[in-house]
């Protein structure tokens, strides 16, 4: 049976991507971003996945207004990455994992929730920054990732307790698939930024620390505060942090180990956020 | 009854909702034109004209020919849609967000790097209304 053993947790500011793309890491301002990932790196070489189901949000790449999907399930064999207005990042093509994905579809859509299923989808930075944080610069990515899109561009975006519910079911669902798999589930996003509007810039250190905590620690209470709490506390884009929830509750109810926790300020306009939970 | 939008309290912030996107709808698809290389080179050589191929209000155009983000926000703007502009600009996110704030280019880097802006004060409009 496939089984889920790892959460990775991890925020995908565009410029991180760019600073590794641009051969910037060793820079002043970007060495403490990329020395909290070193453990990570060395870390996923030793627990390798078979399969990252990876949980992010479209830019207005993928999406645009024409259709927005609260959840979407890409099933496709694979994954071009997207051309977000300054070309495609450099980075490999993602390969799917086409039959887990279809597995999972189906599961979670009978469990009630209506995923939107994506045959061709391009990715962008959401998805592609938290493989190269935790992979590196290989030519192939080690894995096939199914990716997880989740609206939280337009609002009303899904609530906490309804991507805490999600979840469960994707649990469920993975554990259910015949075939004896390691599956990570990776939240991405967040945590406390604003990108727009007169109070761009916003910070929110104690905010982030004690969403960390909570998440470690109780996320089922975390879960149940509403998205007026992420906009005022966390900035209008800190609302990503409901994507975070996601993973957290496709781990097991057994308290996790907490192998990595790295937090600093800032990457660009945000505040970089990073766990590694291990199912005990 | 209304809907209940609680987010409008909060300072210097316009939350993109269905209301705002059903506002900004032909804005936001003309910026996502601006993702084919084509489209950026019609756009550059006459921003005027370019503009004009899109059924956008003309306060919409005027905003955008003026790079004014926060007015394109409250037309109905997206930040990430918009980002799109600031791509063909050559410009980079935090230079896009720092348009936003009033601060020069050189002061919203420094108050990034020195922890962001801070919460205290930045919570609710009244706070700001004070000032």
């Amino acid at each position: 049976m496939a089984r889920i053993t790892a959460s990775v947790y991890t925020s995908h500011v565009p410029a991180i991507g760019a600073a590794l793309d641009l051969g910037k890491t060793g820079e002043p301002y970007w060495q403490p971003v990329f020395k909290g990932y070193e453990f990570s790196k060395q870390w996923i070489r030793d627990n390798p996945p078979d399969v990252i189901f990876l949980v992010y949000n479209d830019h207005a790449n993928a999406f645009s207004l024409e259709l927005i999907p609260t959840f979407a399930i890409g099933t496709a064999a694979d994954f071009p990455i997207a051309d977000e207005g300054w070309g495609p990042r450099p980075v490999p093509r993602v390969i799917g994992h086409p039959e887990l994905a279809a597995h999972i579809a189906q599961s979670v859509i009978q469990d009630d929730f209506d995923l939107t299923i994506v045959n061709r989808m391009d990715v962008d930075h959401g998805l592609s920054v938290p493989l190269s944080l935790m992979f590196g610069q290989p030519r192939a990515w080690p894995c096939p990732v199914i990716p997880f899109a989740v609206n939280v561009v337009q609002y009303p975006v899904p609530s906490g307790r309804r991507c805490y519910s999600l979840g469960r079911a994707i649990r469920k669902a993975v554990e259910s698939f015949d075939r004896n798999l390691n599956v990570h589930v990776w939240g991405t996003g967040g945590m406390s930024h604003q990108l727009q509007g007169q109070r761009a810039g916003l910070i929110n250190k104690v905010f982030d620390n004690a969403f960390l905590d909570r998440l470690i620690a109780d996320p089922q209470a975390l879960s149940a505060m509403p998205h007026i709490d992420y906009v005022r506390e966390a900035g209008s884009e800190g609302i990503e942090l409901v994507m975070w929830l996601i993973a957290r509750a496709a781990m097991s109810e057994r308290p996790p180990r907490v192998v990595h926790r790295f937090y600093h300020v800032p990457a660009s306009n945000t505040a970089v956020g990073h766990l590694i939970l291990e199912n005990t | 009854m209304a809907l209940d939008k609680p987010y409008k309290d909060v300072p210097g912030t316009t939350i993109f909702d269905a209301e705002q996107s059903r506002k900004g709808y032909q804005l936001n698809q003309f910026c996502m034109s601006l993702m084919k290389a084509a489209n950026r080179e019609r756009f550059k050589a006459d921003e005027r004209a370019y503009l004009d191929e899109w059924p956008m209000t003309e306060a919409q155009k005027q905003a955008v020919l003026a790079r004014d983000l926060n007015r394109c926000i409250a037309l109905g703007g997206n930040i990430y849609f918009l980002a799109k502009i600031g791509a063909t600009d050559g410009r980079s996110f935090q230079q896009m967000a720092g348009s936003m704030t009033g601060l020069t280019e050189d002061e919203y880097r420094a108050m990034m790097v020195n922890g962001g802006r801070p919460i205290e004060g930045n919570r609710y409009a009244h706070e700001w209304e004070k000032r």
